[in-house]
């Protein structure tokens, strides 16, 4: 079997892990990521300011269009330790809407689009409907040609950040074609954008309504395009997304450890009871099955073949594993963890709302069989 | 010590290593060979192993970065790599002398004296003085800090009553590390214990062998009644037994002495499952499409390709900053475990078959997969079970508190 990546870093990831490890760190407290479950906007204006000024959202955009020329594998280190931390902003799908404009992308979209968003423009994507299905090429929103315009129709959901983002990139179905095109925030009707309510408190999302919406024909991406926009927008997001959980799975897991190390019942520490520590240690081993699987996914990103076999095997990875530790964190944390101010919680609907977004760990699993075994 | 490899000379060593095993590995002697040293059960593949390691070491492929001085190769360690990497790629049969390769040796070079040196590596490096491992008893088999062979001291040596059982090739082992107690009163059950590079063609020491669940042998109980040995078998001071016995566990990840090379297990080959999957059928249709074993099926490959790299991974210290213990512990346990999980499951692709075992035609490769399922246990249960596997990693890596 050929198609199985490698593993390996690079220099500038390294050092961006440990600027981001500190900086997620220090600017995200879990008080801070609690207070900003009650706020609108759901995450600091400030920070988010900073990590434009920090260059990360140009990391994977090339230096032609303002970016710094790395690549995925140097956002990696950056979306784990937010996922670390509970750390809220558009990031992600900020860096998944340039990912789409590089991969279908006209000269003159790319060339309008993303200096802004390397220098900290908010952007997002509006892929999922209410089928509910995993596979972006499901498209049932369309849109009807008429000239140069293009008439827009149906709902798009699971919007994430869309309320912040001034560029959202849609994709629908013109004359049964795959097509993605660029909306621009301000041009939406009042009403359009609904906020939802998601299992994941620290985020913000929306439904989109595209009735009634018109975009110029030049908004649209390259119409031969649309396949490798959708392949390549899948990978970065399961990239990113097993990134982040994977840092969640690394916090709930030491989150668990300090309450396993402090508690106790029947006059002994908790920790010492092997009910408690060898599942504990069984999660601990699966989390750093995830993290070698995300820095080979990391570096296997570039590679035909092997780049989705290794994202797909670490999104796999990660949503099981912080899954099943955030799951045993609440049980572990007896009553408390029952309660909200209990940050399993927090992790535990993370990762559920991971798995919905890129399809969690069986769903990967389909798809890697296929190629592996077929 | 040794220089930084040239590259030229690298490549030509590595060359020619590739040549050597190409040309000199035999892979079916027309018997079944051991997947790993714990399974030489009968005297032809013993025969043939010890000749084959004898071979590789002559040839300067074993040992290779072990100082000239004691019969090694005093090349730098990249050499040896070279030549396990030509091994691995024509899957040459293991290396039979693993206790005296894998643990006296790098504590003999570590902190052993110039005379034990000169004494011991050269025999262990060509497989003329077979070694084993005296350290479980039948009393205690996980509790090893709890060991009473006893060693008295008398004159100018010492006096052995007790037993030691698991002993790999202990019938066939011309010396034995030996964890015994020199002291009943010591002030706790570790302080009490002494290091031993102990004989075992003496009078007093005999052997039983003890036949294993795959109807196989391997293992020996050694007995040992009013066995006298000299003081000079004594290794690291009385009292130091245990930090001494910790110790050989540790050369296993290289740091302290340059790794002597080859591998002592085999390591499974995931695409033979693979393809004994692929070869497999179910109503009538491929096994793989069977939604529930393919499911199953890629979440193993998952799974070995996580443990093939976390061994990359744990040479890069730049990933390894958070819990650097946590890869290097827990290796154990997750690798035997897949192993016997994945052995198990290979077991459900034969349907019918399953009933057969090794000696009968009409077995699925004679039998291998069950006789590898059955032998998987040796692994999860010796050199410390899972569960103490799971106290180790929690307690050493985790920083939970010691379960009592």
């Amino acid at each position: 079997m050929d198609n199985l990546g490698n593993i390996g870093t690079t220099e500038e990831q390294i050092e961006l892990m440990d600027v981001a490890t500190n900086f997620c760190r220090d600017k995200s407290p879990v008080e801070k990521v609690r207070a900003l479950i009650d706020d609108d906007l759901g995450y600091d204006p400030a920070i988010w300011r900073e990590v434009g000024e920090l260059g990360w959202l140009a990391i994977a955009i090339p230096e032609a269009h303002g970016g710094v020329g790395l690549s995925m594998a140097e956002v990696v280190p950056i979306a784990e330790q937010m996922g670390r931390n509970l750390m809220s902003t558009p990031f992600g799908t900020t860096t998944l809407a340039a990912q789409a404009l590089l991969a279908g992308g006209t000269e003159a979209q790319q060339a309008a689009w993303l200096p802004k968003i390397s220098e900290g423009m908010a952007a997002t994507l509006a892929l999922r409907e209410d089928h509910g299905d995993w596979d972006l090429a499901h498209v049932e929103c369309s849109g009807t040609q008429s000239g140069d315009s293009l008439t827009l129709s149906g709902k798009k959901q699971l919007v994430l950040w869309a309320d912040s983002a001034e560029l959202i990139i849609v994709s629908v179905k013109v004359d049964e074609r795959l097509r993605f095109a660029l909306i621009e925030r301000s041009a939406l009707p009042e009403g359009a954008l609904r906020r939802e309510q998601i299992i994941d408190e620290t985020a913000r999302s929306y439904e989109l309504t595209l009735d009634g919406l018109s975009v110029s024909t030049d908004a649209l991406l390259d119409v031969d395009r649309g396949r490798e926009v959708i392949e390549k927008v899948e990978l970065a997001a399961g990239l990113v997304h097993a990134a982040e959980m994977t840092g969640g799975a690394q916090a709930v897991i030491d989150y668990t450890l300090d309450y396993l190390k402090t508690r106790k019942q029947f006059d002994k520490i908790i920790g010492s009871y092997q009910a408690l520590k060898h599942p504990t240690v069984n999660n601990y081993v699966e989390y750093e099955k995830a993290r070698t699987h995300l820095y080979s996914a990391a570096h296997s990103w570039g590679e035909q073949g092997r780049g989705e076999v290794a994202v797909r095997m670490a999104a796999a990875q990660a949503h099981d594993s912080y899954s099943q530790a955030a799951d045993r964190s609440i049980q572990f944390h007896g009553g408390f963890g029952f309660t909200h101010d209990c940050d399993a919680q927090l992790h535990r609907r993370k990762a559920i709302m991971n798995g919905a977004l890129i399809g969690d760990a069986p769903y990967q699993r389909s798809k890697l069989a296929g190629l592996l075994f077929d | 010590m040794a220089e930084k490899p040239d590259a030229a000379e690298l490549k030509d060593y590595s060359q020619a290593a590739d040549a050597w095993f190409k040309e000199n590995t035999v892979r079916d002697p027309g018997f079944m060979l051991p997947l790993t040293f714990m399974e030489v059960s009968t005297d032809e593949q013993f025969d043939f192993l010890r000749e084959w390691q004898r071979k590789v070491y002559e040839a300067g492929y074993l040992g290779a970065a072990w100082p000239k001085e004691y019969g090694g190769g005093g090349l730098h360690t990249d050499f040896q790599r070279a030549a396990t990497r030509a091994m691995k790629k024509y899957d040459a049969p293991i290396m039979l002398n693993a206790i005296g390769n894998g643990w006296a040796g790098p504590l003999i070079l570590d902190l052993g004296s110039e005379e034990q040196k000169q004494k011991y590596i050269k025999g262990m490096l060509n497989a003329e003085d077979i070694w084993c491992q005296g350290f479980s008893e039948p009393e205690h088999g996980s509790d090893l800090g709890n060991a009473q062979l006893k060693a008295v001291k008398d004159g100018d040596g010492y006096v052995l009553n007790g037993s030691k059982i698991w002993t790999s090739l202990g019938d066939r082992a011309k010396y034995m590390i030996l964890l015994a107690r020199t002291d009943f009163e010591a002030e706790n059950k570790y302080k009490g214990l002494s290091f031993f590079l102990n004989p075992m063609k003496i009078d007093g020491i005999s052997t039983s062998r003890i036949k294993k669940l795959t109807g196989e042998y391997g293992f020996v109980q050694t007995f040992f009644t009013d066995a006298r040995i000299s003081a000079d078998c004594l290794f690291g001071g009385e009292g130091n037994g245990w930090s001494m016995a910790m110790k050989t566990l540790e050369y296993e990840r290289g740091a302290k002495v340059k790794p002597v090379g080859g591998y002592f297990v085999k390591e499974l080959d995931v695409m033979q499952i693979v393809e004994l999957a692929k070869n497999s059928t179910r109503n009538g249709k491929p096994l793989l499409d069977d939604p529930v074993m393919r499911d199953k099926m890629t979440q193993y490959m998952i799974d070995i390709q996580a443990l093939n790299l976390n061994n990359t991974r744990r040479r890069m210290p730049q990933l390894m900053q958070d819990k650097p213990m946590g890869l290097p512990l827990m290796n154990k346990l997750a690798r035997t475990e897949l192993i016997r999980e994945l052995t198990e499951f290979s077991l459900g692709f034969q349907g019918t078959k399953a009933g057969y075992y090794v000696g009968d035609e009409n077995a699925v490769d004679d039998g291998y997969w069950h006789r590898s399922y059955l032998n998987s246990f040796s692994a999860t249960i010796g050199g410390g079970t899972s569960e103490i596997q799971r106290n180790i990693v929690a307690e050493h890596a985790l920083g939970l508190p010691k379960t009592r």
